[in-house]
């Protein structure tokens, strides 16, 4: 009774509510700074390195995506390969047509976020295990049908256009400014997705969805939603894969429909912390660790990565990241709020934890 | 007549398909497993297959028996390890660790054997042996073989899931977990009898499609498990004729399409899938409400 009555009275007089504990300035400067000097990175590295960050930015874009649908919308898609794939041709047709490659990537975007809308109907009352199948069996039929037009090579691929006679190491830093562009209105994307009024609506369904339905929660709007953001996001990312390779190759092995896209994707996002912007981020640097050092022994590094994934998603479900904010309480990209009187430090609160267990 | 032959052939292999669902059925249906890594797991003991015959020299059908049962105390182990870890933290965990497994043993097959396929032979006279009907209508015996041996399994499994000791206390965890473990049962135990079964009809289902077609890594995915999952979903959930039926119906879907353009074959069966989807999703022998 007293405890309650104590939290009344200190609820009134102290408690703040805020998104962050910390000023939000800094970590916005820090993040500024980070973008910034990522710009500038091709004046600094031989291509070779920038077109490694290209790879890294793909697959940073792609994880940032799967987050949003696994971690917060519930949604664990294996046929986001069917929307990245759907990206590289939409910067392949326009180009063939005389569009510039770098306006295809606005088509990519837009293109694959159109064609989500019709398949989402086809998978939306679907759960789960059986949701992950059946966006694999779309992924794999989009695949089938983009292969039987051979105007635009069929099953064997067609190279690029348009971008022939820029200098290779120009192209190579164009590719790479266009890469950072993709993945830096990714994240800001999810970010500001998840602090608006839907985000709440995420949060809600990733803690609790039978709760969150029973609250009134729009659950199927916010889904869909979260569907078609992703994959806009994918068709982007595997438009600037189509640049970077100057080529469009179909094929579940190897080709843009591999489901090792989904693959390289959802690994990165459970070894950096799933349902958390900053995991993805730090999934996907594990992941370019593991595949640069790898690199000479072909698939080993996905193989690895696997064994990696599920150790990870037994031993430590939150992840690398929830692993480190359990212990440092930090967050980079503050979408959640926190309830706390400003006199209290983090040690008086656990010392008050500790002397309120018996 | 060219179209009856399709029909017919269609049928004969929707029998593997119905083989390749049931392992998948069978660990939905008891664990509320929705196993990613199936499709590989039948590519594994076809290739398991494919080494005991070059060791021993024994004959294909000889072979059969022996992954059937290496895959199956390797279903028990999985399940009382890995798998039950993953269950009892959330229906994400599952599907990351059996996403997982599949592409570490896909990637791995190609490590080992490289991405050449290599085929499973029976012996030329039983493969070509075959028998005709009319002028246009020729039967191998070999796939009628594997038809029947399907149906043979489905039944086996639906009569021991029906009438045997086990298979009451399998479908009794399936039904109510907590009342079945009140009444003395280890729910985990026979978790572990259910997956070694399903794992010896997918050792059965490898080995098959080994057979019929050839073995490649990538099999696994691109077409063992996503035919399994949509035979499952076109036939319905909850029983094994309903399989049977999906299955039947995704390899006559192909066989036609396949017959209008040899390289619809694929995209038919998928659209047939999609179809029954939209319009039918509780599958088309189910009477009850949608998955």
């Amino acid at each position: 009774m007293s405890e309650n009555a104590e939290t009344r009275i200190r609820s009134e007089n102290f408690l703040k509510v805020t998104r962050s504990r910390r000023n939000v300035l800094w970590s916005g400067i820090g993040a500024l700074v980070v973008v910034v000097a990522l710009f500038l990175f091709p004046y600094f590295v031989g291509p070779g390195t920038t077109g490694i960050m290209v790879q890294g930015l793909i697959v940073l874009t792609l994880a940032s995506m799967w987050n949003l649908l696994a971690g917060y919308a519930g949604l664990v898609s294996v046929g986001q390969q069917g929307f990245f794939g759907l990206g590289a041709y939409f910067v392949l047709i326009p180009a063939m047509h005389g569009v510039t490659p770098w306006a295809g990537l606005f088509i990519a975007a837009i293109g694959a976020a159109v064609c989500a809308l019709p398949l989402w109907w086809l998978v939306a009352r679907l759960r789960l295990g059986y949701f992950a199948i059946a966006t694999w069996v779309l992924a794999t039929a989009i695949m089938l049908v983009i292969e039987q037009v051979t105007s635009i090579g069929g099953g064997t691929g067609e190279p690029l256009p348009g971008l022939s006679g820029m200098d290779p190491a120009v192209l190579t830093a164009y590719t790479y400014w266009a890469a950072l562009i993709v993945a830096v209105l990714a994240i800001g994307g999810v970010y500001l997705l998840l602090r608006s009024k839907v985000g709440l609506v995420l949060t809600a369904i990733r803690d609790d969805e039978r709760a969150a339905r029973s609250s009134g929660v729009r659950v199927g709007t916010a889904r869909l939603l979260v569907f078609i953001v992703a994959a806009a996001g994918c068709g982007a990312a595997g438009g600037v894969l189509a640049i970077e390779q100057l080529q469009v190759v179909p094929g579940t092995s190897g080709g843009v429909f591999s489901v090792q896209w989904t693959a390289e994707m959802a690994f990165a996002v459970i070894i950096g912390g799933i349902g958390t912007i900053e995991g993805p981020i730090l999934g996907t640097i594990v992941y370019m660790v593991l595949q640069q050092t790898l690199q000479s022994y072909n698939a080993w590094y996905l193989i690895i990565l696997g064994i990696v994934a599920i150790a990870v998603a037994i031993f430590a479900r939150r992840g690398l990241w929830g692993t480190l904010d359990e212990r440092f309480n930090i967050r980079l990209f503050p979408v959640g709020y926190h309830l706390w009187s400003p006199g209290e430090t983090r040690r008086r609160k656990r010392q008050a934890a500790v002397q309120a267990a018996p | 007549m060219a179209w009856v032959n399709a029909i017919i052939q269609g049928v004969l292999i929707g029998g593997l398909y119905a083989l390749f669902a049931c392992g998948l059925s069978l660990m939905f249906g008891v664990m509320k497993v929705v196993n990613l890594a199936h499709g590989d797991l039948a590519t594994v003991a076809g290739y398991i297959g494919v080494g005991i015959i070059a060791v021993s020299h024994v004959p294909v059908l000889w072979s059969i028996p022996i992954v059937v049962v290496l895959m199956a105390v390797l279903g028990y182990v999985l399940q009382r390890s890995l798998i039950q870890a993953a269950i009892t933290r959330g229906e994400l965990t599952t599907l990351i660790v059996t996403f997982g497994l599949s592409i570490i043993i896909e990637n791995g097959l190609q490590q080992f054997f490289t991405a050449n396929s290599r085929g499973l032979g029976v012996g030329d006279s039983f493969i070509t042996a075959s028998f005709s009907i009319g002028s246009q209508i020729t039967i191998a015996w070999f796939n009628l073989s594997i038809f029947v041996l399907a149906v043979v399994v489905l039944l086996g499994l639906q009569q021991f899931m029906s009438a045997s000791k086990y298979g009451r206390l399998i479908r009794a965890v399936a039904d109510d977990r907590e009342a079945a473990q009140l009444s003395g049962a280890d729910y985990r135990h026979v978790f572990g009898i259910a997956a070694a079964i399903a794992f010896g009809t997918v050792a059965i289902a490898g080995i098959s499609d080994g057979m019929v077609t050839t073995l490649s890594p990538t099999i696994g995915t691109d077409t063992i498990l996503l035919f399994a999952f949509a035979s499952v979903v076109i036939g319905g959930l909850g029983s094994l004729w309903g399989t049977l039926v999906g299955g039947v119906v995704l390899g006559v879907a192909q066989a036609i399409g396949a017959q209008i353009n040899p390289s619809w074959e694929q995209l038919a069966g998928y659209a047939i899938f999609l179809l029954v989807l939209v319009v039918r999703p509780q599958g088309l022998t189910s009477r009850g409400a949608s998955a």
